[in-house]
């Protein structure tokens, strides 16, 4: 789909005219993120994670099978030729060191995607299946890092396999079963890395169709912006090419100056030491701890410390660790129902005083405690903050969107893109004007 | 509608019941047991001492100096109990050691191999292509040698710890009696038997007898007074080249990466601006 009055893609030459008919690709490209999409005029700088997202899963991918070249998904030697890349392969630690920090900055540009769609509620109609494809793809990403963590068999990949595989153990009567089937074994072992070595190399290719799928899903209706209003007329855009892609370079150069900051000079700020230690099923780390981009989510499991009891009866309803990984789970599961919980008919929080004071004086304060704690270890006063932040996010999900929505005046919208971004002065230059000045 | 209305029920009272259940049946009895109880305090270790190193920073070279001192108090010292397995004798060039210096010192060490008459286990002289030996022929001699607890590899030790090399040399250096308010504040410091007191160990008592007992217990080649301080200073930095031999490439590396993105950034910002000169109301103000 397109505007009517999206540029059309014209073939030049032989070359371009030959393959337009026969597997018209450069057409799909031009539409897709070319000059023939057309794109609100007013995106923010917060509408760049997209893009630099998909630039870091291919970053991963790259990466990654060339560090496949040289690793070995074996238990004996696992943490060896980890080391082996590290020491002895050309490049081997760049590869390394740029695969480990990739995936942390693929978390940090996907999560100020996301919470760019909290705040402009991206996730509303006309646009609820490329949110629910965006949480697919980050339900994928946790499997995908995780399992990625496991691969250098160092301490904290095998506690952590441990933990996080003993979660389904929670799960009444089935659970155990549930827990060696994923493993392959009691413990963690060379069965649970092989088959974590074999999905983590199939899960970016999965969470690659997934993106296809988003940004298919996101040329229907087209990209939201900053308003939240639709696009009404031409003069609402600008096509994505030369206008976006010069902006998203500009973001990308960004991005990438502070990633390879982090990998040439602070590679191992982001990971935990004991990971060098090899794992040792007989010695378990004084703290174990995920990586950062878990911690909120650790922070809801382990919030969880008392049994839900019927009081004075000592009654056990559900167990507290059952309790956590429901909530766990629940917590990111329930961003698939977003579309339908929050109903209020303005989209962007430009417009909502109320969603906007609950948003920055709430969820984001919670998000930043959850964080904390996640990464602290189980001691007070960390447990009864994320206990605090816990209750928090749930209310804001599940009760505080819904009643807002309904409660709330909204501010006066502008009445249409254009008006947005260049008030009543008519004389400014339109969009459909203005050429490339190049 | 009905339908969508439910949602919204079904979700309020979910978020509810959540939120309702973590206050109640766990904040409020923790509340009661941190108020009642209080917690567990831990022992008080202190953070590893702030050394100069040559290979800090940004612009951070090693220090071949120190770093052939350091593989004298490892060689001395460390490696009686200490393997070091992920590094070759071949790797000591970058130590700037040559070729024959590094073939005399791999053929000093006696390497596990294999007698090419009988076929038996046996030792053989080490080549540049051998990895550092271990110093026990596996962990259950290693174990059995030392009060049962395994001395760790020592390759990766600087990055396997917090501040790892600055706590190396702070470790190494800071062996000394317990403190009497120590010892007044928490009894169970004291070390037990086999143990050793040392501030910058969690546990505050370690294993390992103290290694580095007195001054001029290596003899340098270069002339170096070889001070307690200095000898764990010099290893410190001799196990951070162990556990990261391409730090420096890395650090050199990073600067042209980081001036190139600087540039093509700098450039990308100012096409944007070319290019988006036109739409922008304020800048169409100034043109008329």
């Amino acid at each position: 789909m397109s505007f009517p009055w999206a540029k059309e893609y014209t073939p030049s030459n032989g070359v371009t005219k030959f393959l337009d008919e026969k597997l018209p690709l450069p057409r799909l490209v031009y539409n897709a993120v070319g000059a023939g999409y057309p794109v609100p005029r007013n995106l923010s700088y917060f509408w760049n994670f997209g893009v630099l997202a998909g630039f870091f899963l291919v970053l991963q991918i790259v990466t990654g099978i060339i560090l496949a070249m040289h690793y070995a998904a074996n238990a004996q030697v696992a943490f060896a030729t980890t080391e082996h890349i590290m020491r002895n392969v050309n490049w081997g630690w760049l590869m390394r060191y740029a695969h480990a920090n990739g995936a942390s900055f693929f978390f940090i540009v996907v999560y100020l995607h996301i919470f760019r769609g909290f705040y402009y509620s991206s996730y509303k109609a006309p646009r609820e299946m490329i949110w629910l494809l965006g949480v697919t793809i980050f339900l994928l990403m946790m499997a995908t890092a995780f399992m990625g963590y496991v691969l250098p068999w160092g301490q904290m990949s095998f506690w952590g396999a441990k933990v996080i595989t003993g979660l389904f153990g929670a799960i009444p009567l089935v659970g155990e079963p549930i827990q060696i089937w994923l493993l392959g074994g009691y413990a963690p072992d060379n069965a649970a890395l092989n088959r974590f070595f074999s999905l983590h190399f199939l899960l970016p290719f999965v969470i690659a169709g997934c993106v296809i799928l988003h940004i298919w899903a996101l040329h229907i209706p087209g990209s939201s912006n900053p308003t939240g209003v639709e696009i009404k007329s031409e003069s609402d855009t600008l096509p994505f090419h030369p206008y976006y892609t010069v902006k998203d370079g500009f973001g990308l150069g960004v991005a990438l100056l502070v990633f390879f900051s982090l990998v040439f000079f602070l590679p191992n700020a982001l990971g935990h030491p004991d990971n060098y230690i090899e794992a040792n099923p007989l010695s378990t780390p004084a703290h174990i701890v995920p990586e950062w981009y878990f911690w909120p989510f650790y922070a809801i499991l382990r919030a969880f410390t008392g049994d839900l009891t019927i009081p004075f009866t000592g009654v056990v309803l559900i167990e507290a660790k059952l309790l956590g990984v429901l909530a766990m789970f629940g917590s990111i599961l329930l961003w698939f129902i977003l579309p339908w919980l929050d109903k209020s008919p303005v989209r962007s929080g430009h417009y909502r005083p109320l969603f906007r004071k609950f948003f920055w004086f709430g969820l984001i304060p919670a998000m930043i405690v959850l964080f904390i704690c996640g990464g602290a270890p189980a001691e007070e006063p960390y447990v009864m903050l994320s206990q605090l932040a816990t209750a928090y996010y749930f209310l804001h999900f599940l009760v505080i969107l819904p009643i807002v929505g309904q409660i709330e005046k909204p501010e006066p919208l502008p009445y249409s893109i254009t008006e947005a971004v260049l008030g009543s002065d008519k004389k400014a230059v339109l969009g459909e004007n203005a050429s490339p000045a190049v | 509608m009905t339908k969508l209305l439910s949602i919204r029920v079904v979700a309020i009272l979910i978020g509810i019941g959540l939120a309702v259940t973590v206050l109640f049946w766990s904040l409020v009895p923790g509340v009661i047991a941190f108020v009642t109880e209080g917690q567990a305090e831990h022992l008080p270790y202190e953070e590893p001492r702030d050394f100069d190193f040559s290979f800090d920073g940004p612009f951070g070279k090693w220090d071949v100096q120190q770093l052939q001192r350091g593989l004298k108090v490892y060689d001395e010292v460390c490696s009686a109990c200490h393997s070091l397995k992920y590094v070759a004798f071949r790797n000591l060039s970058e130590l700037g050691y040559d070729e024959s210096q590094v073939k005399a010192y791999a053929a000093a060490k006696q390497v596990p191999g294999i007698d090419p008459n009988t076929g038996e286990a046996t030792t053989r002289p080490g080549l540049p292509t051998d990895y550092f030996p271990s110093p026990y022929p596996n962990n259950v001699a290693a174990a059995a040698a030392n009060n049962n607890a395994i001395p760790p590899d020592l390759s990766l030790i600087t990055k396997a710890r917090g501040d790892g090399t600055n706590y190396v040399a702070s470790l190494l250096s800071g062996y000394q009696e317990p403190s009497a308010e120590l010892l007044a504040e928490h009894p169970e410091a004291a070390p037990g038997p086999g143990l050793y007191h040392n501030p910058y160990f969690p546990n505050l008592n370690l294993a390992m007898a103290p290694p580095i007992t007195m001054d001029g217990q290596v003899t340098y080649d270069d002339g170096t007074e070889a001070t307690i301080e200095q000898m764990s200073i010099d290893v410190a930095a001799f196990l951070t080249w162990t556990a990261e031999p391409t730090l420096i490439q890395r650090k050199q590396t990073g600067w042209p990466v980081l001036i190139f993105l600087l540039f093509a950034t700098v450039l990308a910002y100012l096409s944007k601006n070319q290019i988006w000169a036109a739409v922008k109301p304020k800048k169409n103000k100034k043109s008329d």
